[in-house]
């Protein structure tokens, strides 16, 4: 190996670092405020490319449905509920339209504007719309009842809403993968390395996204309760913190980065329906290396795991998943060496 | 009835295959029996324990590969290939337990799913594993010269083992260690204070759900006679714990109940999806995603509660049989003499960064003494009793106990030197009766291991453990409760159970976390004649308490502290004088 192809694979590691990054952040994020350790983060991935890949085909894809669908079942179940606590009509009316009213327009929308083939900036908007609603909706129908639940509880849903979404992921968009083209087709070269815009794209929507959280998180008022919720559900409530709406709008950020990086992503790689999955636990390796609580080490992580993959797959091509998985243990061996600690739940 | 029923069962299960049942069924049941090993192991670990691995389905992979390999390629007997496998499954379980036990929980189960995936992509790449297509022409098993080629030939072995291990897996739940076990999830505090090492158990049971995940894969490589990589992939590891969490997690039968509902909803879903939607797909994982969500927002306990209440109408549940009544007692320890020095609290001293909670307290207790140590909130109180019993460590100072001197050591080596404790926040495993919380006192006063347990070998010394823990629970006068499940008792029963808990211990000093606090005015009094029959006795106890009316009657000396500083030493009388302690009550005039 030469520097020339050290420098191209470490490019190449950084650039997918930074979109796991992306999904270490959006676990951290779920996790540190609900508690759920979020498996489908990934589903959201496949969801993004896809939808995206069926949009410049002109098909109608499956995920429109789906959100329509979930929208639906979420007005249903918060009208049940809301007559059972026996409270005002008009009250409970209101409630269901709130909540369902958006996904339904997105959906409608998009429904309409499938077919036309827009132009690819539209194609991209309207896919992070779709996908961005579903975050929100899967928190109500698989978490908001269980928000008190213990992390052990939360992970086996995850990982029951992790095999529906698959499932359906593969009902969507059939076995077959698919590529998006080239979001910016120019091409830089600095000494031995070739940029292509699309890995500028990738890097620089990284930054962007990972101060913007970091901003948000640290500075704005809301992040930081958001944060006060993640220590202390009923003290945050005392403090008119609504949990149930934190707990939303962190689903709604996930599935807005799940999104957002499937669509950064699959110029680059081909995404089969299930793909999400792999590439979400990549992020989530990068999530556990932060002890699941920090966003610079997330990303720092993230960077660490894109970079080991990347030589990994130039030296052992076969056994990059088995050196990227099994690098976790050495982290779990650092972390429990370096803040031993259980608690009574 | 009750003993013919199950034995009927049982008779029925081996003479199926005797039976012209469809080869399809004896199929099936195969499957499920190897399932149902697996969903076994969770169960412990994740129902009784609260720990989670999605990894399982790697450990069946180990013990399945092992065997193959060993029986194809080297041409060894399949019974050396079960060895092996479990040998390896063992070093690769302590390793992780190693790794992760020590943290939180929930990195445990992030472990096994990395393990797991590495483990299935080692397994697709490795030439000598036959990559992606595995390994096949693994021979049958033999036995006694008879080969069990056929399904209906392994069938009884594989439901010897499955029934053995639950049996195995039941009696553990209900032994000493078993009730270590079930402290794990929840009461860690508690079970060290009663001097369990947890992280000891956990990896007790971290390995056995992997062991027996392992003879599962032992017996599915000789069943298919065929392996490869994708039934041992991370999707599998899940699909087990589902089967754990359907069955009733926390339940030894629900893991078959689980395995059979999994493996019967797969197969009808396989055929009867596409043909209802009409197109290819993997609908299975679909419905199994959402029945997993739904099963544990509204039935989180799983099947098999609802199949015992439904048999509870016919047969209720027998209360555990009495049959300790001649068990020879535990062994104690030698008591203290009347005045000697128990317990040396020297010039000790708590900080939490600047914040200065206990500031160079010393006082002492001699045997047979009762003393009190009382304070407004906020006084250190707790934070000196957490000093006392190795909760938390000491900034500076001494604690002697019995002339030893104990700052440092862990709750579990304080226990071992005779202090024990009860908690102000009652801490207890709310599904077992009175009498197995109270037994779990006699932890250190007894020795029966995990083996020991599970093969029965255990039971002369359960029976003077319940002999003891009856006996303690005579003492305080909650022997007519000694049934009842503890979390179903009213808070003040709970609070007198914890000291017959701590009593069962063999104490030498106990010490006693506020026991008065959200006690109605009854459940007070009761509480106050059993400490002064504890007194008449000749115990020695620590009370910690700020419910000033109730130490007054019961001490012979108080300490009184406020803002982390002692303000005065000596008998009631004396304290209730002191113009100090009115001023620190009720706040003085200006």
């Amino acid at each position: 190996m030469d520097f020339s192809i050290a420098s191209i694979l470490l490019l190449d590691g950084i650039t997918n670092g930074a979109i796991y990054a992306l999904l270490g952040l959006a676990t951290v994020l779920v996790f540190t405020v609900t508690r759920v350790i979020f498996i489908p983060q990934g589903e959201f991935v496949a969801f993004g490319a896809l939808t995206l890949a069926g949009l410049q085909l002109g098909q109608t894809p499956g995920t429109i449905a789906f959100l329509l669908v979930m929208a639906g079942l979420v007005a249903m179940l918060d009208l049940v509920a809301g007559l059972r606590d026996g409270k005002p009509a008009a009250k409970v009316a209101l409630a269901v339209l709130r909540a369902a009213v958006l996904p339904v327009l997105i959906g409608l929308v998009a429904l309409w504007a499938a077919p036309l083939k827009l132009p690819l900036v539209a194609q991209v908007l309207l896919t992070l719309a779709v996908v961005t609603a579903m975050g929100p909706l899967v928190y109500r129908l698989a978490y908001q009842s269980l928000a008190d639940a213990s992390v052990l509880v939360l992970l086996i849903v995850s990982v029951g809403v992790h095999f529906a979404l698959t499932g359906l992921g593969l009902v969507f968009f059939g076995a077959e993968g698919s590529r998006n083209p080239s979001f910016w087709d120019a091409s830089f070269t600095v000494g031995p390395l070739l940029f292509s815009g699309q890995t500028l794209i990738m890097l620089m929507a990284s930054a962007a996204l990972i101060v913007g959280l970091w901003l948000f998180f640290e500075r704005s008022l809301y992040g930081k309760a958001l944060r006060a919720t993640a220590v202390n559900r009923l003290g945050a409530r005392l403090m008119g913190i609504s949990s149930t709406a934190a707990g939303r709008l962190s689903f709604t950020m996930a599935a807005f980065i799940g999104a957002l990086s499937g669509i950064l992503i699959s110029p680059t790689t081909t995404i089969v329906y299930d793909s999400g999955f792999l590439i979400g636990l990549k992020g989530f390796v990068a999530a556990v290396f932060a002890g699941l609580a920090s966003y610079p080490g997330a990303a720092l992580g993230a960077l660490l795991v894109g970079v080991l993959e990347s030589f990994s797959s130039f030296w052992a091509s076969a056994f990059k998943e088995v050196i990227v998985f099994a690098a976790i243990l050495p982290v779990l061996l650092w972390r429990s060496l370096r803040d031993p600690h259980s608690e009574d739940h | 009835m009750r003993k013919i029923l199950p034995l009927l069962g049982l008779a029925l299960l081996f003479a199926l295959p005797l039976l012209p049942v469809p080869e399809f069924w004896i199929t099936q049941l195969n499957y499920i029996g190897m399932f149902a090993l697996v969903s076994l192991g969770l169960v412990l670990l994740t129902g009784v324990g609260g720990l989670t691995s999605f990894g399982q389905a790697a450990f069946v992979g180990l013990g399945a590969y092992t065997t193959a390999l060993l029986s194809t390629r080297y041409g060894l007997s399949p019974w050396l290939g079960l060895f092996a496998g479990l040998l390896i499954t063992l070093v690769v379980a302590l390793v992780l337990a190693w790794l992760t036990l020590r943290m939180s929980g929930h990195y445990l189960p992030l472990a096994t799913i990395a393990w797991a995936l590495a483990l299935y992509y080692s397994m697709g790449n490795m030439e000598f594993l036959g990559k992606y297509d595995g390994i096949s022409g693994v021979p049958p098993l033999e036995l006694f010269g008879f080969s069990l080629q056929s399904g209906r030939a392994i069938y009884p072995l594989i439901w010897l083992i499955a029934v053995l291990a639950a049996f195995g897996v039941r009696n553990l739940l209900d032994s000493r260690p078993g009730r270590a076990i079930r402290a794990l999830n929840g009461a860690t505090t508690m079970a060290e204070a009663m001097g369990v090492s947890t992280f000891r158990y956990k990896v007790i049971i971290f390995v056995l759900a992997a062991l027996l995940a392992s003879v599962s894969g032992w017996l599915f490589a000789h069943f298919q006679r065929t392996v490869n990589p994708s039934p041992f992939a991370l999707k599998m590891g899940i699909e087990y714990l589902f089967m754990a969490v359907v069955g009733g997690v926390g339940t030894v039968w629900g893991a078959f109940v689980g395995a059979g509902v999994f493996k019967i909803i797969e197969d009808e879903l396989k055929e009867l999806l596409p043909a209802l939607l009409g197109s290819n797909g993997n609908f299975e994982i679909i419905v199994l995603g959402i029945v997993l969500v739904l099963i544990i927002k509204y039935a989180p306990k799983g099947l098999w509660p609802y199949v015992v209440s439904a048999g509870a109408r016919w047969w209720p549940a027998a209360p555990r049989a009495r049959d300790w009544a001649d068990a020879a007692p535990l062994a104690a320890r030698d008591k203290p003499q009347a005045g000697e020095l128990l317990l040396d609290v020297d010039q000790v001293r708590k900080q939490f960064g600047g914040l200065v909670a206990v500031n160079d307290v010393s006082f002492q207790i001699r045997a047979r003494e009762i003393v009190g140590l009382i304070g407004p909130n906020g006084a250190g109180k707790s934070t000196t009793f957490n000093l006392v019993t190795g909760v938390l460590g000491l900034t500076s100072g001494k604690v002697s106990f019995r002339g030893q001197s104990v700052g440092g050591l862990s709750s579990r080596e304080i226990a071992r030197r005779g202090m024990s404790r009860t908690f102000q926040h009652v801490k207890m495993i709310a599904d077992m009766t009175v009498l197995e919380n109270v037994a779990l006192g006699g932890y250190l006063r007894s020795g029966s291991g995990t083996a020991r347990a599970m093969l029965r070998l255990d039971r002369e010394e359960e029976k003077r453990l319940f002999k003891e823990a009856e006996a303690q629970l005579q003492r305080i006068g909650m022997v007519a409760q000694m049934h009842e499940l503890a979390g179903n008792l009213a808070l003040g029963p709970q609070r007198l159970m914890e000291i017959a808990r701590a009593l069962c211990t063999d104490p030498a000093l106990l010490l006693l976390d506020e026991p008065a606090a959200g006690l109605r005015l009854k459940e007070k009094q009761a509480l106050a004649e059993v400490l002064r029959q504890l007194k008449r006795e000749g115990m020695s106890i620590l009370l910690v308490e700020h419910d000033m009316e109730f130490v007054m009657g019961l001490t012979d000396r108080i300490v009184v502290m406020e803002f982390g500083t002692k303000l005065i030493e000596g008998t009631p009388d004396v304290v209730q004088a002191s113009p100090e302690v009115m001023a620190a009550y009720l706040g003085t005039e200006h």
